[in-house]
Protein backbone atom coordinates (compact mmCIF):
# COMPACT_ATOMS: atom_id res chain seq x y z
CA UNK A 1 0.00 0.00 0.00
CA UNK A 2 2.63 2.41 1.12
CA UNK A 3 6.32 1.58 -0.61
CA UNK A 4 9.23 4.24 0.51
CA UNK A 5 12.08 4.21 -1.70
CA UNK A 6 15.25 5.83 -0.61
CA UNK A 7 13.79 9.36 0.63
CA UNK A 8 16.35 11.91 1.18
CA UNK A 9 15.00 15.30 1.71
CA UNK A 10 17.23 18.65 2.43
CA UNK A 11 16.31 22.29 3.90
CA UNK A 12 19.27 23.97 2.40
CA UNK A 13 22.01 22.19 3.58
CA UNK A 14 20.27 20.42 6.67
CA UNK A 15 19.74 16.87 5.87
CA UNK A 16 16.39 15.87 7.30
CA UNK A 17 16.56 12.55 6.17
CA UNK A 18 18.58 10.41 4.19
CA UNK A 19 18.11 6.76 2.54
CA UNK A 20 14.60 6.05 4.03
CA UNK A 21 13.21 3.24 2.98
CA UNK A 22 10.29 0.96 4.11
CA UNK A 23 6.88 -0.67 3.16
CA UNK A 24 3.76 -0.58 4.64
CA UNK A 25 1.03 -3.95 3.73
CA UNK A 26 -2.58 -3.32 2.84
CA UNK A 27 -4.04 -3.10 6.89
CA UNK A 28 -1.15 -2.43 8.57
CA UNK A 29 -0.56 -0.43 11.37
CA UNK A 30 3.04 1.05 10.87
CA UNK A 31 4.70 2.95 13.84
CA UNK A 32 7.07 5.60 12.97
CA UNK A 33 9.46 5.96 16.21
CA UNK A 34 12.20 8.14 16.97
CA UNK A 35 13.32 11.58 19.29
CA UNK A 36 11.97 14.70 18.18
CA UNK A 37 13.89 16.00 15.24
CA UNK A 38 14.74 12.56 13.62
CA UNK A 39 13.08 13.14 10.60
CA UNK A 40 9.27 11.60 11.04
CA UNK A 41 7.47 14.62 10.47
CA UNK A 42 9.81 15.34 7.21
CA UNK A 43 8.91 11.83 6.20
CA UNK A 44 5.30 12.26 6.73
CA UNK A 45 5.21 15.50 5.17
CA UNK A 46 6.62 14.04 1.83
CA UNK A 47 4.33 10.95 1.58
CA UNK A 48 0.98 13.01 1.98
CA UNK A 49 2.57 15.09 -0.95
CA UNK A 50 2.67 18.68 1.47
CA UNK A 51 6.70 19.05 0.13
CA UNK A 52 8.79 16.75 -2.60
CA UNK A 53 11.79 15.11 -1.37
CA UNK A 54 15.58 16.09 -2.25
CA UNK A 55 15.36 12.58 -3.98
CA UNK A 56 14.00 8.73 -3.68
CA UNK A 57 10.96 7.87 -4.72
CA UNK A 58 7.70 7.15 -3.15
CA UNK A 59 4.29 5.73 -3.79
CA UNK A 60 1.42 5.57 -1.91
CA UNK A 61 -1.59 3.73 -2.82
CA UNK A 62 -0.59 2.68 -5.92
CA UNK A 63 0.18 6.58 -6.82
CA UNK A 64 3.52 8.11 -7.49
CA UNK A 65 3.83 10.92 -4.71
CA UNK A 66 5.84 12.96 -7.80
CA UNK A 67 4.01 11.91 -10.57
CA UNK A 68 -0.34 12.22 -9.31
CA UNK A 69 -0.15 13.81 -6.24
CA UNK A 70 -3.94 14.17 -6.55
CA UNK A 71 -4.43 10.87 -7.07
CA UNK A 72 -2.67 10.31 -3.98
CA UNK A 73 -4.21 13.44 -2.26
CA UNK A 74 -7.43 11.93 -2.97
CA UNK A 75 -6.84 8.24 -0.76
CA UNK A 76 -5.16 10.30 2.24
CA UNK A 77 -5.94 11.32 5.24
CA UNK A 78 -3.43 13.32 7.25
CA UNK A 79 -3.84 14.60 10.68
CA UNK A 80 -0.50 17.21 11.37
CA UNK A 81 1.29 17.79 14.32
CA UNK A 82 -0.54 21.03 14.52
CA UNK A 83 -3.93 19.94 13.66
CA UNK A 84 -4.95 22.22 10.87
CA UNK A 85 -7.92 23.97 12.25
CA UNK A 86 -9.60 27.58 11.72
CA UNK A 87 -10.48 28.78 14.90
CA UNK A 88 -12.80 30.62 14.07
CA UNK A 89 -15.75 28.39 12.25
CA UNK A 90 -17.65 25.85 14.11
CA UNK A 91 -16.68 22.03 13.89
CA UNK A 92 -20.02 21.43 11.96
CA UNK A 93 -18.60 24.10 9.22
CA UNK A 94 -14.78 22.91 9.74
CA UNK A 95 -16.02 19.27 8.67
CA UNK A 96 -18.03 20.45 5.94
CA UNK A 97 -15.46 22.55 4.37
CA UNK A 98 -12.92 19.79 4.84
CA UNK A 99 -15.10 16.79 2.77
CA UNK A 100 -15.84 19.63 0.17
CA UNK A 101 -12.20 20.01 -0.85
CA UNK A 102 -12.06 16.63 -0.24
CA UNK A 103 -14.28 15.65 -2.64
CA UNK A 104 -16.77 13.82 -0.92
CA UNK A 105 -19.80 13.77 -3.28
CA UNK A 106 -22.54 16.36 -2.10
CA UNK A 107 -25.29 13.68 -1.72
CA UNK A 108 -23.21 11.79 0.85
CA UNK A 109 -21.31 15.07 2.93
CA UNK A 110 -24.08 14.89 5.92
CA UNK A 111 -23.34 10.61 6.55
CA UNK A 112 -19.58 10.75 5.57
CA UNK A 113 -19.70 14.09 8.54
CA UNK A 114 -21.60 12.01 10.98
CA UNK A 115 -19.84 9.03 10.99
CA UNK A 116 -16.95 10.82 11.77
CA UNK A 117 -17.84 12.51 14.36
CA UNK A 118 -18.86 9.49 15.61
CA UNK A 119 -15.96 7.74 15.19
CA UNK A 120 -13.70 10.99 16.98
CA UNK A 121 -16.41 11.36 19.57
CA UNK A 122 -17.13 15.23 18.71
CA UNK A 123 -21.35 14.74 19.11
CA UNK A 124 -21.32 16.83 22.01
CA UNK A 125 -19.33 19.36 20.56
CA UNK A 126 -20.24 19.74 17.36
CA UNK A 127 -21.55 22.92 17.06
CA UNK A 128 -18.98 24.69 18.91
CA UNK A 129 -16.63 27.29 17.60
CA UNK A 130 -13.30 25.01 17.33
CA UNK A 131 -11.20 27.81 19.05
CA UNK A 132 -12.86 27.83 22.26
CA UNK A 133 -12.66 23.52 22.79
CA UNK A 134 -10.25 21.94 24.70
CA UNK A 135 -6.64 20.95 23.17
CA UNK A 136 -8.02 17.42 23.75
CA UNK A 137 -11.18 17.85 21.84
CA UNK A 138 -8.87 19.99 19.22
CA UNK A 139 -6.98 16.88 18.11
CA UNK A 140 -10.28 15.14 17.84
CA UNK A 141 -11.81 17.20 15.41
CA UNK A 142 -8.50 16.69 13.60
CA UNK A 143 -8.49 13.02 13.44
CA UNK A 144 -12.13 13.32 12.52
CA UNK A 145 -10.74 15.59 9.62
CA UNK A 146 -7.99 12.71 8.53
CA UNK A 147 -11.10 10.50 8.56
CA UNK A 148 -13.76 11.91 6.28
CA UNK A 149 -13.13 11.03 2.85
CA UNK A 150 -12.86 7.33 4.49
CA UNK A 151 -8.93 7.28 3.07
CA UNK A 152 -7.26 4.11 2.42
CA UNK A 153 -4.31 5.28 4.17
CA UNK A 154 -3.86 7.46 6.99
CA UNK A 155 -1.30 9.29 8.19
CA UNK A 156 -1.12 10.64 11.95
CA UNK A 157 1.55 13.14 13.22
CA UNK A 158 1.77 11.99 16.65
CA UNK A 159 -2.04 11.84 17.86
CA UNK A 160 -1.82 11.38 21.17
CA UNK A 161 0.01 14.46 21.90
CA UNK A 162 -1.50 16.68 24.68
CA UNK A 163 -4.46 14.60 25.54
CA UNK A 164 -5.03 13.45 29.03
CA UNK A 165 -4.58 9.36 30.00
CA UNK A 166 -8.20 8.69 29.35
CA UNK A 167 -8.03 10.49 25.90
CA UNK A 168 -5.38 8.91 24.95
CA UNK A 169 -6.53 5.35 25.50
CA UNK A 170 -9.46 6.37 23.46
CA UNK A 171 -7.80 7.75 20.74
CA UNK A 172 -5.63 4.53 20.80
CA UNK A 173 -8.45 2.19 20.52
CA UNK A 174 -9.66 3.92 17.69
CA UNK A 175 -6.48 3.73 16.03
CA UNK A 176 -6.43 0.05 16.58
CA UNK A 177 -9.97 -0.36 15.46
CA UNK A 178 -9.09 1.54 12.52
CA UNK A 179 -6.14 -0.84 11.32
CA UNK A 180 -7.11 -3.67 8.97
CA UNK A 181 -10.01 -1.14 6.92
CA UNK A 182 -7.05 1.57 6.47
CA UNK A 183 -3.65 1.39 5.99
CA UNK A 184 -1.87 3.85 8.88
CA UNK A 185 1.26 5.23 9.45
CA UNK A 186 1.57 7.03 12.87
CA UNK A 187 4.10 8.85 14.44
CA UNK A 188 5.71 9.05 17.95
CA UNK A 189 7.97 9.66 20.34
CA UNK A 190 5.90 7.84 23.49
CA UNK A 191 7.27 4.22 23.25
CA UNK A 192 4.25 2.15 25.15
CA UNK A 193 2.05 4.02 22.54
CA UNK A 194 4.00 1.63 19.75
CA UNK A 195 3.85 -1.57 21.66
CA UNK A 196 0.06 -0.51 22.06
CA UNK A 197 -0.95 0.23 18.67
CA UNK A 198 1.46 -0.81 15.89
CA UNK A 199 1.95 -4.10 14.06
CA UNK A 200 5.28 -3.19 12.90
CA UNK A 201 7.86 -0.59 14.27
CA UNK A 202 9.76 1.80 11.80
CA UNK A 203 12.73 3.29 14.17
CA UNK A 204 14.61 6.69 13.04
CA UNK A 205 17.28 8.42 15.00
CA UNK A 206 18.58 11.72 13.01
CA UNK A 207 17.29 11.10 9.68
CA UNK A 208 18.35 7.51 9.03
CA UNK A 209 16.38 4.44 9.74
CA UNK A 210 17.96 2.32 12.39
CA UNK A 211 15.77 -0.76 12.60
CA UNK A 212 12.35 -2.22 11.36
CA UNK A 213 10.52 -4.68 12.95
CA UNK A 214 7.59 -5.76 14.95
CA UNK A 215 7.67 -4.35 18.53
CA UNK A 216 8.45 -8.39 19.88
CA UNK A 217 10.72 -8.60 17.00
CA UNK A 218 13.18 -6.05 17.99
CA UNK A 219 13.17 -6.98 21.51
CA UNK A 220 14.03 -10.87 20.34
CA UNK A 221 16.20 -9.82 18.06
CA UNK A 222 18.55 -6.98 19.45
CA UNK A 223 19.19 -8.81 22.38
CA UNK A 224 21.26 -12.10 22.16
CA UNK A 225 21.07 -12.19 26.44
CA UNK A 226 18.52 -12.64 28.49
CA UNK A 227 17.48 -10.94 31.77
CA UNK A 228 16.37 -12.50 35.15
CA UNK A 229 15.34 -10.78 38.13
CA UNK A 230 16.02 -12.52 41.53
CA UNK A 231 15.22 -11.28 44.97
CA UNK A 232 16.72 -12.92 48.05
CA UNK A 233 17.21 -12.14 51.52
CA UNK A 234 20.42 -13.14 53.46
CA UNK A 235 23.88 -11.98 53.30
CA UNK A 236 24.94 -10.49 50.39
CA UNK A 237 28.44 -11.46 50.06
CA UNK A 238 27.51 -15.22 50.31
CA UNK A 239 25.09 -14.25 47.24
CA UNK A 240 27.39 -12.81 45.16
CA UNK A 241 30.07 -15.62 45.69
CA UNK A 242 27.15 -17.98 44.47
CA UNK A 243 26.45 -15.99 41.52
CA UNK A 244 29.87 -15.55 40.54
CA UNK A 245 30.04 -19.31 40.08
CA UNK A 246 28.33 -19.51 37.04
CA UNK A 247 29.74 -18.67 33.87
CA UNK A 248 26.35 -17.90 32.28
CA UNK A 249 26.29 -15.07 33.69
CA UNK A 250 27.84 -11.55 32.10
CA UNK A 251 26.19 -8.70 33.95
CA UNK A 252 25.21 -8.43 37.26
CA UNK A 253 23.54 -5.33 39.03
CA UNK A 254 22.46 -5.39 42.58
CA UNK A 255 19.55 -3.06 44.69
CA UNK A 256 18.85 -2.99 47.80
CA UNK A 257 15.38 -3.21 48.97
CA UNK A 258 13.59 -2.11 52.03
CA UNK A 259 12.35 -4.89 53.71
CA UNK A 260 16.16 -6.14 53.99
CA UNK A 261 16.07 -8.43 50.91
CA UNK A 262 18.46 -8.19 47.87
CA UNK A 263 17.67 -7.69 44.13
CA UNK A 264 19.75 -8.46 41.41
CA UNK A 265 19.16 -7.95 38.16
CA UNK A 266 21.85 -9.89 36.05
CA UNK A 267 22.08 -10.94 32.33
CA UNK A 268 22.61 -14.32 31.11
CA UNK A 269 23.26 -16.08 27.88
CA UNK A 270 21.18 -19.41 28.64
CA UNK A 271 18.40 -19.62 30.81
CA UNK A 272 19.86 -21.10 34.11
CA UNK A 273 17.18 -20.74 36.26
CA UNK A 274 16.78 -24.18 37.55
CA UNK A 275 20.23 -24.12 38.44
CA UNK A 276 20.42 -21.20 40.17
CA UNK A 277 17.54 -21.91 41.72
CA UNK A 278 19.07 -24.68 43.62
CA UNK A 279 22.00 -23.09 44.25
CA UNK A 280 20.81 -20.18 46.35
CA UNK A 281 18.68 -22.94 48.42
CA UNK A 282 21.46 -25.15 48.37
CA UNK A 283 23.48 -22.01 49.91
CA UNK A 284 20.98 -21.25 52.85
CA UNK A 285 19.53 -18.11 51.04
CA UNK A 286 15.92 -17.03 50.58
CA UNK A 287 14.68 -17.69 47.06
CA UNK A 288 11.37 -14.59 46.73
CA UNK A 289 11.63 -14.19 43.13
CA UNK A 290 12.89 -15.31 40.11
CA UNK A 291 11.54 -14.60 36.88
CA UNK A 292 13.05 -13.81 33.36
CA UNK A 293 12.46 -10.18 32.31
CA UNK A 294 12.34 -8.85 28.48
CA UNK A 295 13.65 -5.69 27.47
CA UNK A 296 11.00 -2.72 26.67
CA UNK A 297 11.34 -1.15 23.52
CA UNK A 298 12.25 2.07 25.73
CA UNK A 299 15.65 0.38 26.10
CA UNK A 300 15.90 -1.23 22.40
CA UNK A 301 15.53 2.20 21.30
CA UNK A 302 17.71 4.17 23.77
CA UNK A 303 20.40 1.34 22.60
CA UNK A 304 20.22 2.04 19.02
CA UNK A 305 20.00 6.03 19.48
CA UNK A 306 23.15 6.10 21.53
CA UNK A 307 24.89 3.37 19.51
CA UNK A 308 24.58 6.05 16.51
CA UNK A 309 26.36 8.88 18.10
CA UNK A 310 28.71 6.84 19.06
CA UNK A 311 29.76 5.77 15.59
CA UNK B 1 -15.37 24.06 -9.64
CA UNK B 2 -17.03 23.19 -6.11
CA UNK B 3 -13.99 22.90 -4.43
CA UNK B 4 -13.07 26.82 -5.40
CA UNK B 5 -16.41 27.41 -4.23
CA UNK B 6 -15.91 25.53 -0.68
CA UNK B 7 -12.59 28.02 -0.47
CA UNK B 8 -14.52 30.66 -1.44
CA UNK B 9 -17.05 30.11 1.21
CA UNK B 10 -14.77 29.49 3.67
CA UNK B 11 -12.61 32.70 3.33
CA UNK B 12 -16.30 34.73 3.40
CA UNK B 13 -16.97 33.02 6.74
CA UNK B 14 -13.15 34.01 8.22
CA UNK B 15 -14.45 37.40 6.96
CA UNK B 16 -17.94 38.04 8.73
CA UNK B 17 -17.13 35.99 11.74
CA UNK B 18 -13.80 38.49 12.57
CA UNK B 19 -14.58 41.62 14.31
CA UNK B 20 -11.59 43.16 11.90
CA UNK B 21 -14.48 43.26 8.89
CA UNK B 22 -16.54 44.56 10.95
CA UNK B 23 -14.25 47.84 11.97
CA UNK B 24 -12.62 47.84 8.66
CA UNK B 25 -16.68 48.21 6.90
CA UNK B 26 -17.31 50.84 9.52
CA UNK B 27 -14.53 52.90 8.79
CA UNK B 28 -14.89 52.37 5.45
CA UNK B 29 -18.39 53.43 5.40
CA UNK B 30 -17.26 56.40 8.03
CA UNK B 31 -14.74 57.71 6.08
CA UNK B 32 -16.74 57.85 3.05
CA UNK B 33 -19.66 59.01 4.48
CA UNK B 34 -17.76 62.00 5.53
CA UNK B 35 -16.11 62.69 2.21
CA UNK B 36 -19.48 62.40 0.77
CA UNK B 37 -20.82 64.77 3.24
CA UNK B 38 -18.55 67.01 2.79
CA UNK B 39 -18.16 67.32 -1.42
CA UNK B 40 -22.02 67.74 -1.05
CA UNK B 41 -21.78 70.51 0.96
CA UNK B 42 -19.39 72.29 -1.08
CA UNK B 43 -21.14 71.49 -3.82
CA UNK B 44 -24.27 72.72 -2.25
CA UNK B 45 -22.92 76.34 -0.88
CA UNK B 46 -21.35 77.02 -4.56
CA UNK B 47 -24.48 76.47 -5.79
CA UNK B 48 -26.29 78.23 -3.31
CA UNK B 49 -23.85 81.33 -3.77
CA UNK B 50 -24.09 81.21 -7.28
CA UNK B 51 -27.74 81.36 -7.01
CA UNK B 52 -27.83 84.71 -4.83
CA UNK B 53 -24.72 86.06 -7.08
CA UNK B 54 -27.37 86.08 -10.06
CA UNK B 55 -30.05 87.37 -8.19
CA UNK B 56 -28.49 90.20 -7.01
CA UNK B 57 -26.37 91.42 -10.42
CA UNK B 58 -29.52 89.63 -12.43
CA UNK B 59 -27.38 87.36 -14.36
CA UNK B 60 -28.45 83.94 -15.71
CA UNK B 61 -27.83 81.02 -13.00
CA UNK B 62 -24.66 79.11 -14.23
CA UNK B 63 -25.09 75.37 -14.85
CA UNK B 64 -23.88 73.43 -11.91
CA UNK B 65 -23.31 69.44 -13.38
CA UNK B 66 -23.98 67.32 -10.60
CA UNK B 67 -22.16 64.27 -12.28
CA UNK B 68 -18.92 66.52 -13.23
CA UNK B 69 -18.39 68.57 -9.76
CA UNK B 70 -19.78 65.62 -7.28
CA UNK B 71 -19.96 62.31 -8.07
CA UNK B 72 -16.58 62.31 -10.22
CA UNK B 73 -14.70 63.73 -7.77
CA UNK B 74 -16.19 61.40 -4.84
CA UNK B 75 -15.17 58.52 -7.59
CA UNK B 76 -11.22 59.62 -7.00
CA UNK B 77 -11.94 59.93 -3.36
CA UNK B 78 -13.13 56.00 -3.07
CA UNK B 79 -10.32 54.73 -5.47
CA UNK B 80 -8.16 56.60 -3.00
CA UNK B 81 -9.44 55.43 0.27
CA UNK B 82 -9.51 52.05 -1.35
CA UNK B 83 -6.24 51.90 -1.76
CA UNK B 84 -5.34 52.49 2.00
CA UNK B 85 -8.08 49.87 2.91
CA UNK B 86 -7.83 47.06 1.05
CA UNK B 87 -4.69 45.95 2.12
CA UNK B 88 -6.30 45.69 5.22
CA UNK B 89 -8.58 42.95 3.45
CA UNK B 90 -5.97 41.17 1.47
CA UNK B 91 -3.40 40.90 4.06
CA UNK B 92 -5.03 37.85 5.94
CA UNK B 93 -5.94 36.15 3.01
CA UNK B 94 -3.15 33.81 2.51
CA UNK B 95 -0.47 34.54 5.39
CA UNK B 96 -2.97 33.32 8.39
CA UNK B 97 -3.30 29.96 6.97
CA UNK B 98 0.79 29.98 6.84
CA UNK B 99 0.89 31.29 10.16
CA UNK B 100 -1.71 28.73 11.74
CA UNK B 101 -0.39 25.76 9.72
CA UNK B 102 -3.64 25.36 8.11
CA UNK B 103 -1.53 24.86 4.72
CA UNK B 104 -0.95 21.73 5.52
CA UNK B 105 -4.63 20.60 5.30
CA UNK B 106 -4.95 22.53 2.03
CA UNK B 107 -1.93 21.21 0.27
CA UNK B 108 -2.61 17.67 1.47
CA UNK B 109 -6.12 17.29 0.23
CA UNK B 110 -7.13 17.32 -3.61
CA UNK B 111 -7.53 20.69 -4.05
CA UNK B 112 -5.33 22.48 -6.74
CA UNK B 113 -3.59 25.68 -6.62
CA UNK B 114 -6.04 27.19 -8.57
CA UNK B 115 -9.17 25.92 -6.55
CA UNK B 116 -7.14 28.08 -3.64
CA UNK B 117 -5.76 30.89 -5.06
CA UNK B 118 -9.15 31.62 -7.19
CA UNK B 119 -11.48 30.91 -3.81
CA UNK B 120 -9.36 33.47 -1.78
CA UNK B 121 -9.33 36.13 -4.40
CA UNK B 122 -13.28 35.96 -5.24
CA UNK B 123 -14.05 35.99 -1.38
CA UNK B 124 -11.42 39.08 -0.91
CA UNK B 125 -13.47 40.93 -4.43
CA UNK B 126 -16.88 40.20 -2.88
CA UNK B 127 -15.67 41.96 0.65
CA UNK B 128 -14.75 44.88 -1.01
CA UNK B 129 -18.57 45.19 -2.97
CA UNK B 130 -19.77 44.79 0.34
CA UNK B 131 -17.24 47.33 2.07
CA UNK B 132 -18.63 49.86 -1.49
CA UNK B 133 -22.32 49.37 -1.01
CA UNK B 134 -22.90 51.98 2.04
CA UNK B 135 -21.69 54.43 -0.64
CA UNK B 136 -23.74 53.38 -3.09
CA UNK B 137 -26.55 54.41 -0.31
CA UNK B 138 -25.00 57.60 -0.52
CA UNK B 139 -25.57 58.15 -3.87
CA UNK B 140 -28.96 57.13 -4.06
CA UNK B 141 -29.70 59.88 -2.32
CA UNK B 142 -28.55 62.34 -4.89
CA UNK B 143 -31.43 60.51 -7.17
CA UNK B 144 -33.73 60.85 -4.50
CA UNK B 145 -33.06 64.62 -4.25
CA UNK B 146 -31.86 65.37 -7.64
CA UNK B 147 -31.60 64.21 -10.91
CA UNK B 148 -27.69 63.29 -12.10
CA UNK B 149 -26.51 60.59 -14.85
CA UNK B 150 -27.42 57.31 -13.85
CA UNK B 151 -24.51 55.72 -16.55
CA UNK B 152 -21.34 57.68 -14.64
CA UNK B 153 -22.17 55.97 -11.59
CA UNK B 154 -22.44 52.89 -13.05
CA UNK B 155 -18.54 53.16 -14.83
CA UNK B 156 -17.56 54.50 -11.64
CA UNK B 157 -18.49 51.51 -9.46
CA UNK B 158 -17.08 49.27 -12.37
CA UNK B 159 -14.07 50.94 -12.42
CA UNK B 160 -13.53 50.77 -8.55
CA UNK B 161 -14.44 47.42 -9.07
CA UNK B 162 -11.49 46.62 -11.46
CA UNK B 163 -9.12 48.76 -9.35
CA UNK B 164 -10.08 46.80 -6.26
CA UNK B 165 -9.03 43.79 -8.47
CA UNK B 166 -6.32 44.68 -9.09
CA UNK B 167 -5.56 45.37 -5.77
CA UNK B 168 -6.87 42.53 -4.22
CA UNK B 169 -4.84 40.46 -6.69
CA UNK B 170 -1.61 41.92 -5.90
CA UNK B 171 -1.90 42.02 -2.38
CA UNK B 172 -3.27 38.63 -2.02
CA UNK B 173 0.48 37.96 -4.02
CA UNK B 174 2.08 39.68 -1.41
CA UNK B 175 -0.12 38.08 1.46
CA UNK B 176 1.25 34.42 0.06
CA UNK B 177 4.55 35.58 0.58
CA UNK B 178 4.66 35.52 4.53
CA UNK B 179 3.21 34.05 7.54
CA UNK B 180 3.22 38.16 9.23
CA UNK B 181 0.19 39.91 8.33
CA UNK B 182 1.45 43.12 9.30
CA UNK B 183 4.03 42.54 6.90
CA UNK B 184 1.77 41.46 4.70
CA UNK B 185 -0.81 44.83 5.13
CA UNK B 186 2.32 47.03 4.55
CA UNK B 187 4.11 45.22 1.38
CA UNK B 188 0.37 45.38 -0.49
CA UNK B 189 0.01 48.67 0.46
CA UNK B 190 3.42 49.42 -0.75
CA UNK B 191 2.75 47.75 -3.75
CA UNK B 192 -0.44 49.24 -4.39
CA UNK B 193 0.73 52.73 -3.77
CA UNK B 194 4.08 52.22 -6.25
CA UNK B 195 1.17 51.32 -9.03
CA UNK B 196 -0.63 54.66 -8.47
CA UNK B 197 2.53 57.36 -8.32
CA UNK B 198 4.38 55.31 -11.18
CA UNK B 199 2.69 57.79 -13.72
CA UNK B 200 4.12 60.40 -12.10
CA UNK B 201 8.07 59.86 -12.87
CA UNK B 202 6.94 59.13 -16.15
CA UNK B 203 7.36 63.16 -16.83
CA UNK B 204 11.10 62.32 -15.74
CA UNK B 205 11.79 59.36 -18.25
CA UNK B 206 12.82 59.67 -21.71
CA UNK B 207 9.81 58.45 -24.16
CA UNK B 208 9.88 55.06 -24.63
CA UNK B 209 9.71 54.76 -20.86
CA UNK B 210 7.53 57.43 -20.25
CA UNK B 211 4.92 55.38 -22.07
CA UNK B 212 5.25 52.23 -20.66
CA UNK B 213 5.20 53.87 -16.46
CA UNK B 214 1.76 55.72 -17.94
CA UNK B 215 0.46 52.78 -19.34
CA UNK B 216 1.12 50.92 -15.93
CA UNK B 217 -0.46 53.64 -13.80
CA UNK B 218 -3.24 52.15 -12.40
CA UNK B 219 -5.07 56.14 -12.01
CA UNK B 220 -3.96 56.99 -15.80
CA UNK B 221 -6.52 53.70 -16.31
CA UNK B 222 -9.16 55.10 -13.83
CA UNK B 223 -9.94 58.41 -15.14
CA UNK B 224 -12.54 57.19 -17.96
CA UNK B 225 -14.84 55.33 -15.60
CA UNK B 226 -14.83 58.20 -13.26
CA UNK B 227 -16.14 60.19 -16.07
CA UNK B 228 -18.43 57.88 -17.23
CA UNK B 229 -16.81 56.37 -20.17
CA UNK B 230 -16.33 52.77 -20.28
CA UNK B 231 -13.17 52.05 -22.85
CA UNK B 232 -12.50 48.35 -23.42
CA UNK B 233 -8.58 49.26 -23.35
CA UNK B 234 -8.54 50.43 -19.84
CA UNK B 235 -10.93 47.17 -18.94
CA UNK B 236 -8.21 44.90 -20.11
CA UNK B 237 -5.71 47.17 -18.34
CA UNK B 238 -7.14 46.21 -15.28
CA UNK B 239 -7.95 42.35 -16.09
CA UNK B 240 -4.42 42.01 -16.68
CA UNK B 241 -3.17 43.77 -14.06
CA UNK B 242 -5.75 41.35 -11.81
CA UNK B 243 -4.31 38.50 -13.76
CA UNK B 244 -0.89 38.93 -13.13
CA UNK B 245 -1.20 39.27 -9.50
CA UNK B 246 -3.39 35.94 -9.36
CA UNK B 247 -0.68 34.25 -11.62
CA UNK B 248 2.24 35.64 -9.16
CA UNK B 249 0.01 34.06 -6.48
CA UNK B 250 -0.27 30.68 -8.28
CA UNK B 251 3.49 30.90 -8.85
CA UNK B 252 4.42 31.37 -5.27
CA UNK B 253 2.54 28.86 -4.02
CA UNK B 254 3.70 25.96 -6.40
CA UNK B 255 7.14 27.42 -5.59
CA UNK B 256 6.97 25.08 -2.19
CA UNK B 257 7.40 22.22 -5.11
CA UNK B 258 9.95 23.21 -6.25
CA UNK B 259 12.35 24.50 -2.54
CA UNK B 260 13.80 20.78 -2.68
Amino acid sequence: MIEVKNLTRYYGDKMAIRDVSFTVQKGEVLGLLGPNGAGKTTTMRILTCYMPPTSGEARVAGYDIWEQPLEVKKRLGYLPENPPLYNDLRVSEYLEFVARIKEVPSNKLKSAISSAVEKAGLTEVYRQVIGSLSKGFKQRVGLAQALLNEPEVLILDEPTVGLDPRQIIEIRELIKSLGGEHTIILSTHILPEVEMTCGRVVIINKGEVVAEDTPEGLTRRLKGTERLVIEMDGDGEVAEKVLQKFPEITAIQKEAQKNGHIRYTIEVTSDIRRDLARAIVDNGLGLYELRTESYSLEEIFLDLTTKEEVA
Amino acid sequence: MKKTLAVYQKELKHFFYSPIAYIVIAAFAIITGVFFYLYLSSFVEAAFMDMIRSQQFRTPPQKFNINLQLIRPYFWNLALISLFVLPLVTMRLYSEEKRSGTVELLYTTPLTTTNIVLGKFFAGLTFYVVMLLPTMFYQALLFIYGNPEFWPVFSGYLGLILLGSAFIGGGLFISSLTENQIIAAIGGFGLALLLWVIGWAANFSGPGLAAVLNYLSVINHFEDFAQGVIDSQHVIFYLLLTTFGIYLTYRSVESIKWRA
